[in-house]
């Protein structure tokens, strides 16, 4: 029968270290090691940083992202495209497109995706503040950056079809080739996507 | 245990961080479930979308386990569907009206026919009857179907136009007159495929099926008709504005 070889305070860290994405048990015990002897110079400027975040992160009202601030940075951010609206699933999607700097617009962060399998529908997700959005005076473009799954593109005809009424151009991101891909390695799906989409050369 | 046989994937989810509790719709097997090792990992999502073929092997010890699935690509739709509104609803609806089915439990007809219309599914004036088609075979499958061989009241096996709502059973012109308000009306299409239909009859056909659906199907397991179905629907009817 296993003994317990630390104290329940080191077990109940290495507990919740396990829950981090990425970290299965063992890890998180490795993790927790290096966090005790780096008390000083890792583990107490990381505990301030979680109580800080904990306290200060908000969601943001008008776009869903996460930040310090409501309405968040990028919705205050001037110099930002007031006419493009990015709509993504997560806010992860959002970080990934900025870390990009692909698109120079606002955002608006849905929440997921419809799934009928999950269980998730559309009150579920921030469309009716999407939509109102897509109605501002302002707004021009609302490009779908949504992912090519099913469940992602579901959701894209959707909005699509509830901003029918909205006097913007909608537009979704192109599926195809990515930059560095041999066709011989990319999948069925990919290869006759990117076919149906060619463009003039 | 283990088997290899053909299937098509009618949902996924996740399973910790990048396994997959896969289900699939098989050949020989019928709907059977069964976790996929890194099943959300990069190099297996495109794979494992609604709609695409794939051939796997399922393994665990005992026969009641879920067990494990290892599956390679056959055929994947699913991309195709990405630019059609009705094609994307469509193949959401058809892997949930396959979920109906009990597990385990091989339909082979209903198989084959399910993935018949996934190869046609993007052609909507095709694709139209032959959902209402499949909805009308499923009920027959799980034990509701339809007799629309002869009428329920004379015995009459011409002008069967009638459908009714009690007994499921087709019903002739002239014995359906005094109640045609009460009566689905039978587009002939559904019976004969070889006859085109027109938007009506569609719209006649899919009021039928849906009707029998929520009934037999749907309401005794406490659920309704899906709104991917109503999403379906409306999105044929754009496609197919002008339809004979």
């Amino acid at each position: 029968m296993p003994t317990a070889v630390a104290g329940p305070e080191i077990e109940r860290l290495i507990q919740l270290l396990a829950r981090l994405p990425g970290l299965g048990p063992r890890s998180a015990r490795r993790a927790a090691l290096f966090l005790i002897k780096k008390r000083e110079q890792v583990m107490t400027p990381l505990t301030n940083a979680l109580q800080t975040a904990l306290e200060k992160i908000v969601v943001c009202k008008t776009c869903g992202n996460i930040d310090t601030q409501d309405p968040c940075t990028v919705c205050t951010d001037t110099r930002r495209d007031q006419s493009i609206l990015v709509v993504v699933a997560d806010v992860a999607d959002l970080w990934a497109l900025e870390r990009a700097h692909a698109v120079n617009g606002r955002y608006h962060v849905l929440g997921g995706t419809l799934s009928p399998l999950d269980g998730v529908g559309p009150q579920d997700l921030s469309i009716d503040a999407l939509v109102a959005r897509a109605h501002e005076p302002q707004v021009n473009e609302v490009i779908l950056a949504l992912n090519a799954t099913v469940d992602g593109q579901t959701t894209a005809h959707y909005i699509t079809e509830l901003l029918g009424d909205a006097n913007v151009k909608v537009t979704r991101l192109a599926h195809g080739v990515p930059v560095g891909g041999e066709l011989d390695y990319l999948d069925e799906g990919t290869l006759s996507a990117a076919m149906k989409q060619r463009t003039l050369f | 245990m283990q088997w290899t046989d053909e299937g098509i994937v009618i949902g996924v989810r996740r399973h910790g961080e990048a396994s997959a509790i896969l289900e699939l719709m098989t050949r020989e097997h019928g709907r059977h479930v069964g976790m996929v090792r890194g099943g959300f990992g990069t190099r297996m999502k495109p794979v494992l979308q609604t709609g695409n073929s794939v051939s796997a092997t399922w393994r665990a010890r005992l026969e009641d386990h879920m067990g494990n699935y290892t599956v390679e690509p056959l055929r994947q739709r699913a991309s195709d569907y990405f630019g059609a509104p009705h094609a994307i609803y469509g193949v959401s609806h058809l892997a949930a009206l396959m979920r109906l089915l009990p597990e385990r439990d091989p339909h082979e007809g209903l198989f084959n026919e399910f993935e018949a219309i996934l190869d046609g599914l993007e052609d909507a004036a095709w694709a139209a009857p032959q959902v209402a088609r499949f909805e009308m075979q499923l009920l027959s499958e799980l034990g509701f179907g339809l007799d629309l061989e002869e009428c329920a009241a004379t015995g009459a096996t011409e002008e069967l136009i009638y459908v009714s709502p009690k007994s499921g059973r087709a019903v002739s012109r002239e014995a359906g007159a005094p109640y045609a308000d009460r009566m689905f009306k039978l587009p002939p299409f559904l019976t004969d495929p070889s006859r085109a239909p027109s938007g009506r009859d569609l719209d006649d056909g899919f009021k039928l099926t849906g009707f029998f659906l929520a009934r037999h199907v749907l309401e005794p397991r406490g659920m309704q008709l899906a709104d991917e179905r109503m999403h379906f629907l409306a999105a044929l009817a754009r496609a197919l504005p002008n339809v004979a």
